[in-house]
Parts: structure tokens; sequence; C-alpha cells
């Protein structure tokens, strides 16, 4: 390499190393920038509109073969759908008839609250959204839907199916919004045992579709088939929305805590039509520590460690 | 023994069209960019790594490092992975494509491959390395990738060819 590099006729600026080397720190650099401080927001949402359009025709062969598929369904199948059809007209009476004891339920609540002056739980509007496509990386559980900031999306707004918690939207675009999944490693939700109100926090486990309840007690009272519902004391997540079902408890002695797994309610890897919730009634703000108190706190946790 | 008389055609070449070039960098991120899904996506072929460092070895002074940096935050944008991932990646690829073009153009096709072999899993290390740091453990599953773009490769030199070929014997 260094003959050819003495025997340069022409001036091609620098030579290969020096880029690489310019173009790797400059790489570097803004790997660092991204995941630490995340200033890089605006710049990616401007890019997203230049890169929009080859999304958009990458999209295509999907929605085309899903088309088929539905065409074919509807040649093929029509007793099927009859059949799903009427199957749809029961579950509707049945649900109208729950729905009208709910209505009655909630005027009989709204009364109540008022009675003992509680705050009202405000509706939840939703927002009908589509998935464009699901991020490339396999390692990780995101999707990027098709309305952003264009429909008044914001960061932290919950995502779900017809039965529960799908995911959070963590970035807005423009004209798009990434969805991290509840399965994405270390997401964290936190629930209720529906059974007895136990609180606790869910974990995504990553590689997999499951959810994981973390330090719970070994004698901690949570049975396989218990339903997990989100508490809503975080104020992002309303609450009494289902988020999984308990699939296996082990108990074994020689460790601190239970491992406790936990299968998700929505299908979270199944639809092409989600709901983003907003208008969540939004909590008091935190009060903040005295000063004195925190200097306490922290020297009792030295102490813990030494 | 068919392989080498792809070489041998290449000296009658025309030059490239700069939206030739274009073209097939922007098709290689729709090809990324299709539905790919559970363990399609694990094997799918970096088309977009295999288009730039067949142009960074045949015309490493049209395309080189710089705009391989450039096509690779395009990249980072459209896979909404972290900023500079894939344009580090892109440039360690365009690198080993430039500074082995003299090399890799004598070679026949078969020893491209394994050249290419080993430039793909140096991009894609770039990648596992980026993962490790962020998220604290490398996923070796990622080096699945590195070899199905490697088989891309004879195709796409192939293809590439014959359509540059094209124009020269129609006159």
């Amino acid at each position: 390499m260094e003959s050819t590099q003495s025997f340069r006729f022409f001036n091609r600026g620098p030579s290969p190393m020096v880029r690489l080397v310019f173009f790797a720190v400059l790489s570097m650099l803004l790997l660092f920038v991204d995941a630490r401080y995340r200033y890089l927001e605006s710049t990616r949402s401007a890019l997203s509109i230049m890169v929009s359009p080859i999304q958009r025709v990458a999209a295509w062969p999907g929605f085309l073969w899903k088309q088929l598929g539905d065409f074919y369904i509807t040649q093929s199948r029509q007793h099927n759908l009859i059949k799903e059809n009427e199957e749809l007209n029961r579950q509707h009476q049945f649900d109208a008839a729950q729905l009208q004891q709910l209505q009655a339920l909630q005027a009989e609540n709204q009364q109540l609250r008022n009675l003992v002056d509680l705050p009202l739980r405000t509706e939840i509007s939703t927002q009908m959204v589509e998935v464009s496509y699901a991020e490339r990386d396999v390692f990780r559980r995101r999707l990027l839907v098709n309305k952003g900031e264009n429909a008044n999306i914001r960061i932290g707004q919950v995502v779900m199916d017809d039965v529960g918690i799908v995911g959070q939207v963590t970035r807005v675009y423009p004209w798009l919004s990434e969805v991290t999944l509840i399965t994405e490693k270390d997401h964290a939700v936190p629930i209720q045992v529906l059974r007895n109100g136990l609180r606790a926090i869910v974990f995504g486990s990553g590689d997999t579709s499951h959810l994981s309840l973390r330090y719970m007690p070994v004698s901690v009272d949570v049975q396989t088939d218990d339903i997990l519902v989100t508490s809503g004391i975080d104020g992002i997540y309303p609450p009494g929305i289902p988020v999984a079902k308990v699939t296996k408890v082990e108990r074994d002695p020689a460790y601190p805590f239970a491992s406790v797994t936990c299968l998700p309610v929505a299908g979270v890897n199944n639809h092409r039509h989600l709901l983003v919730l907003s208008g969540i009634p939004g909590l008091p703000e935190r009060p903040t520590e005295k000063p004195e108190q925190d200097n306490v706190d922290k020297r009792a946790k030295t102490k813990r460690k030494n | 023994m068919q392989y080498t008389a792809i070489n041998a055609r290449s000296e009658i070449q025309r030059p490239v069209s700069n939206t030739f070039i274009l073209m097939s960098v922007l098709a290689a991120l729709l090809m990324n960019g299709l539905p790919w899904e559970g363990v399609w996506l694990m094997l799918r072929p970096d088309f977009v790594a295999a288009v730039l460092l067949y142009w960074c070895m045949h015309k490493p002074w049209r395309l080189g490092i710089g705009l391989s940096w450039a096509v690779g935050i395009f990249a980072d944008v459209a896979d909404a992975s972290l900023f500079g991932q894939h344009a580090l990646a892109y440039s360690v690829l365009a690198f080993g494509g430039v500074v082995l073009n003299h090399r890799l153009q004598m070679f026949d096709l078969r020893q491209q491959t394994t050249h290419v072999f080993g430039i793909m899993v140096l991009a894609y290390s770039v990648y596992a390395m980026v993962h490790w740091l962020v998220n604290g453990y490398v996923v070796w599953l990622y080096f699945l990738g590195s070899l199905t773009s490697t088989l891309l490769w004879p195709p796409l030199c192939i293809l590439f060819q014959a359509m540059r070929q094209k124009p020269v014997e129609r006159e």
C-alpha cells in the first residue's frame, strides 16, 4: 500500500486510513451522544422525512400480500365468514349487555365519588394506529406505527390492543412513532395482581415473548393463572387494564426471590391495528424530599454497602 | 472456470453513471426495509453493505468512505437504531473495499468472496461491539447475517456486471 502512495500523480485528498479514522471518530461521537444524551432527536426526525418514502414503498409487498390473503379468504371461505359473523354478532350482544351494566356502574361510581369528594376518573380517549413495520433489530421489541406528531402523539403514551397493554410510545417522528413493546428487555410495567391486589412490577425478558415478576419473596401469594392488571400508580398506565397472566411460579428456597413467569394477555406480536391511549389523568406532583433526609438516606445506603 | 470469464469481460465495461450507483443504493435500502420478521430478519443479508462494498471495490473514487458513512446515517434513521452504528460499520466496510480494491480486482469471484466474508465479519463485529457497549452483552447470532451477506456477493456481482455490460453489447 505504501508503494502505491508514493506513486500518486493526482491529488485525491487524504488517504483511506485518514478518512476511516475521521469517520470512525465521527460515528463514535454520534453513538456516544445518541446513547447518553439523546440530543439528536430533531436531526433524526428531519432525516426520517427523507427516508420515509423508501419505507413506504418497502411496506407495499407486505400490504399486497395481506390484501391477497383477504381476497382469498373472501372467495373461498364464505361459509366460514358467515359463521364468524354470527359469532361476532352474538359477542356484540353479550358485550352490549355488559356495557349497559358498566354504564349503570359508572353512574353509580360517579355519584359515590361525588359523595366522598374524590377526584373523578376521567374518560380515556383512544386513537387507532396502524403498524407500519417492526424494527429491524432482532433483539429489540419495537414497532413503528403510522401516526406521529401530526396526530398529536406524545412520548410515554400507552399502546394497547382490544384485550390488554401492548407497549408504550418511546419516540415520536413527524409521521411515525416508535412503540416499545412490554416484552422488550427491562421494560417495566407497574401492576397489581387482580385476585388479591398485590402491587408489583412486571419486566420484559427481551429474547422471548415472556414477562417476569422480579424481586418477589419466596412466600409471595401469586399463583398460576393469576391475572395481572395495571395498577395506575405510576401516572403513565391507566389503572385496571390487563397486562399478563402468570404461567409458572417457581419457589426455590435456595434463592431469596421466587421466579414468576408470565405471558402477555395482549397479542403483542400479532395485530396490525393498535390503540394509543391519551388523556390519562396526571398525578399530583411528587413531593420533593428535604435535603437533610436525603443525606441520612445516603448515609444509610453507604453503611449498608459497607 | 466460468468465474474467470466474467472478470475477463470487465475490461470493456462502460463508465458507470452516477444515477446507476444511486439507484442501486436506493434499491438496497429498499430491500433492507422490506418487512422481514423473526428468523428471516436474523438471516437477512445486508443488501446495503453488499452494494456499498461492490462500488467501493470497483469505483473507489466515486463512492468512498465518506459517502458510505452518509448512507450509513440514513440506514440508522431507517432502522431506528443508534446514530452512527451503521455509519461506523459501513465506513469500516468501505475502508476494506477501498484498500483491497487493486488486489480484489485481480481475483476471480470465488477468491473475492472469501475476502468479502472477512470484510463482512469485520462490519458485523462493529454492530456486535456497539450492542455490547450499550447493552452489556454480545449477541453471537448477529454474525449469521455476515454469512448470508457473503452468500449474496456472487449473485450481486454477476448481476451488476451484466447490467453494466448491456449497453456495450447493444452498440
